[in-house]
Formats: C-alpha cells, sequence, structure tokens
C-alpha cells in the first residue's frame, strides 16, 4: 500500500516533465508526419514550448515567490532558467517569422506549400529539362544518316 | 495548492494540445495555438516566472498569431489530407517518448529546493540587490551580468528582419 502510495506520489511529482514530454513528442510528429508547411512550423513551436516547460519546472520551489527581491519573503524559485528562457522566446519568434517568410516565397513560386504536390513539380521539372538536354544528340544523329 | 493549479492547467494544456495537432483547418490550429501560448504563460506564472509568462503572453500569444494569420492571409488556410501512412512519424514520436519518460524517472520530484540547480540561484538574489540596486534578479541578470548575451539575441531578432525583409522584397517593382 506504502508502496503504491510512493509510486503515485512520484508519478505527480513528475507530472509537469511528463507533460513536457507529451508536447515534445507532439511537436516532432507534427513535424515529420504533416506535409503542410505552416503545420510543420505549429509543431516547431509545440516542440519549443515543450523546451520552456522543461527548463522553467526544476527553477520552482513549492512554497517560494517570483524572484523580485522583497523584505517581506525569504524563498524565491530560481531566477536563471528564466532568463535562459526569456532569451529562447525572443530567438524563437525571429526564427518562426523567417520561417513564414520562406513559406510564403515557396507559395509565390509553387503555388503550393504541400510538400508532396512541391516535389513532384520539382520532379516534373526534372525530367522534362532531361529529355530537352537528350533531344540535341539525337538530332544530330538523324542529320548524318 | 500551487501543484492543483499547476496539475489542472497542464492537463488544459495537453488537451488544447491534441486539438492542435488533429485539426485539418490550419486556421482553427493558429487560433487554437494562440490560446495554447496562453494556458502555457499562465503555467509559467505559476512556476514564478512572471517575466517570461509576461514575455508568452506578448509574443508566444500575440506576435507569433499575427505571423502566423498574416502567412495564412498570404498562402492557404486548409491542409490537404495525408497522402502517407503515420506509422514511421508514429513510430519515432513513440520511441522518443518512450527514452524521455526513461530518463525522466530518475529526476528530482517538482518543487524540492534541495538539488544542485538551486545552489547558484540563491547566489544571485543576495548579489543583485547589492551590486546593481535592482530589485527583479531577472531583468538584473539579463541586462548586467548577461549584457553581451542579450546583445546577441537583439542581434538574433535583427539577422531575422533582414532575412524576412530580403525575402519578401518585391522583384522588379
Amino acid at each position: 500500500m506504502t508502496d503504491l502510495l510512493a509510486r503515485l506520489g512520484n508519478i505527480a511529482g513528475h507530472y509537469n516533465l511528463y507533460i513536457a514530454i507529451l508536447l515534445m513528442v507532439a511537436g516532432l510528429y507534427v513535424v515529420i508526419a504533416r506535409g503542410n508547411m505552416v503545420k510543420k512550423l505549429i509543431g516547431l513551436s509545440l516542440f519549443q514550448s515543450s523546451v520552456y516547460l522543461l527548463y522553467l519546472t526544476p527553477g520552482k520551489i513549492l512554497g517560494g515567490t517570483a524572484p523580485v527581491v522583497d523584505p517581506r519573503f525569504a524563498i524565491y524559485s530560481n531566477p536563471l532558467p528564466h532568463v535562459l528562457i526569456l532569451t529562447a522566446i525572443v530567438v524563437g519568434i525571429a526564427t518562426l517569422a523567417v520561417g513564414l517568410a520562406l513559406v510564403v516565397r515557396i507559395n509565390e513560386a509553387y503555388g503550393s506549400i504541400e510538400e508532396d504536390e512541391i516535389f513532384a513539380r520539382d520532379e516534373a521539372t526534372v525530367k522534362r529539362e532531361d529529355r530537352a538536354a537528350s533531344r540535341p544528340p539525337r538530332r544530330a544523329g538523324k542529320g548524318a544518316r | 495548492m500551487e501543484s492543483i493549479v499547476i496539475l489542472v492547467l497542464l492537463t488544459l494544456l495537453a488537451a488544447v494540445l491534441v486539438a492542435v495537432v488533429r485539426t485539418r483547418s490550419l486556421f482553427a490550429a493558429v487560433v487554437l495555438l494562440s490560446a495554447f501560448s496562453f494556458l502555457m504563460a499562465s503555467v509559467m506564472l505559476v512556476l514564478d516566472a512572471v517575466d517570461v509568462a509576461m514575455t508568452e503572453a506578448a509574443v508566444g500569444a500575440g506576435i507569433s498569431a499575427v505571423l502566423f494569420l498574416s502567412a495564412l492571409h498570404l498562402t492557404k488556410t486548409t491542409e490537404a489530407p495525408p497522402r502517407r501512412s503515420a506509422l514511421l512519424p508514429l513510430a519515432v514520436a513513440g520511441i522518443t517518448g518512450a527514452a524521455l519518460l526513461f530518463g525522466v524517472s530518475d529526476l528530482p520530484p517538482f518543487g524540492i529546493a534541495e538539488t544542485p540547480m538551486h545552489r547558484a540561484g540563491p547566489d544571485y538574489i543576495a548579489r543583485v540587490p547589492a551590486e546593481t540596486g535592482i530589485p527583479n534578479v531577472v531583468t538584473a541578470v539579463l541586462g548586467s551580468y548577461r549584457g553581451f548575451d542579450t546583445l546577441g539575441e537583439t542581434v538574433v531578432v535583427f539577422a531575422g528582419a533582414l532575412a524576412v525583409l530580403a525575402l519578401l522584397k518585391r522583384r522588379g517593382g
């Protein structure tokens, strides 16, 4: 009975980290499985959120308060993960903006933001170019006859 | 009490996450992602990361939603139905998740102060008011102790803005 309670307590004590893992796995799945580029970027955002949670969770002290120094409080949560994650959020939005600009540019060039359609168009272009490249020798051969 | 609030918020977060992953409408996904960011900001607030919560609410739920919506306006708002099987991505995600679960089981439980990382934090909290005169430790570390890092962050944002301008410039106009 106490063993079961201890195990339950262990699960509750790691709940934040389990949710962080769920976010990370879901983000990874969306990035790999979905062909739509905007959806891929959404997956990337989910993955980033999981890292925020993973960093901020161990910094918290139960019964502590936010790290703003005041004589009425004695226990503060750790401020260093907060500093790192503030930087991470701002850099994350910069990379997201570049990613979305790339998506808009790809949509201008290909008329699609689905990976499969873009690959199909690329293959068609390559085949057409191959055919165009292999034509002149054949014509030269006919001329020699 | 704090633990229960976090538990409820994280469960809501997981529910919104499932909706974001499953929906085929990109517009719905972006709006749900915005709601997800607000929930994340609430979680951060309960985790005592007030500065981060403020930034996440402004940047994650605000600016990134605006960026996504403008990108959707310039492209398409629906996702094509899947063509390939989802088995391989599911397997990759499952194996990664199992490895992470195995790794997490040895980490210290949530909210205790007797962990190695809590040796550096109190040191900053003791030094910051005397050395800088700023009560907010996060601001002081960001601006004073890690000023070059913040400069690097600004350079990254500047480079990102340049890249976006270079990509979206109208050619021949």
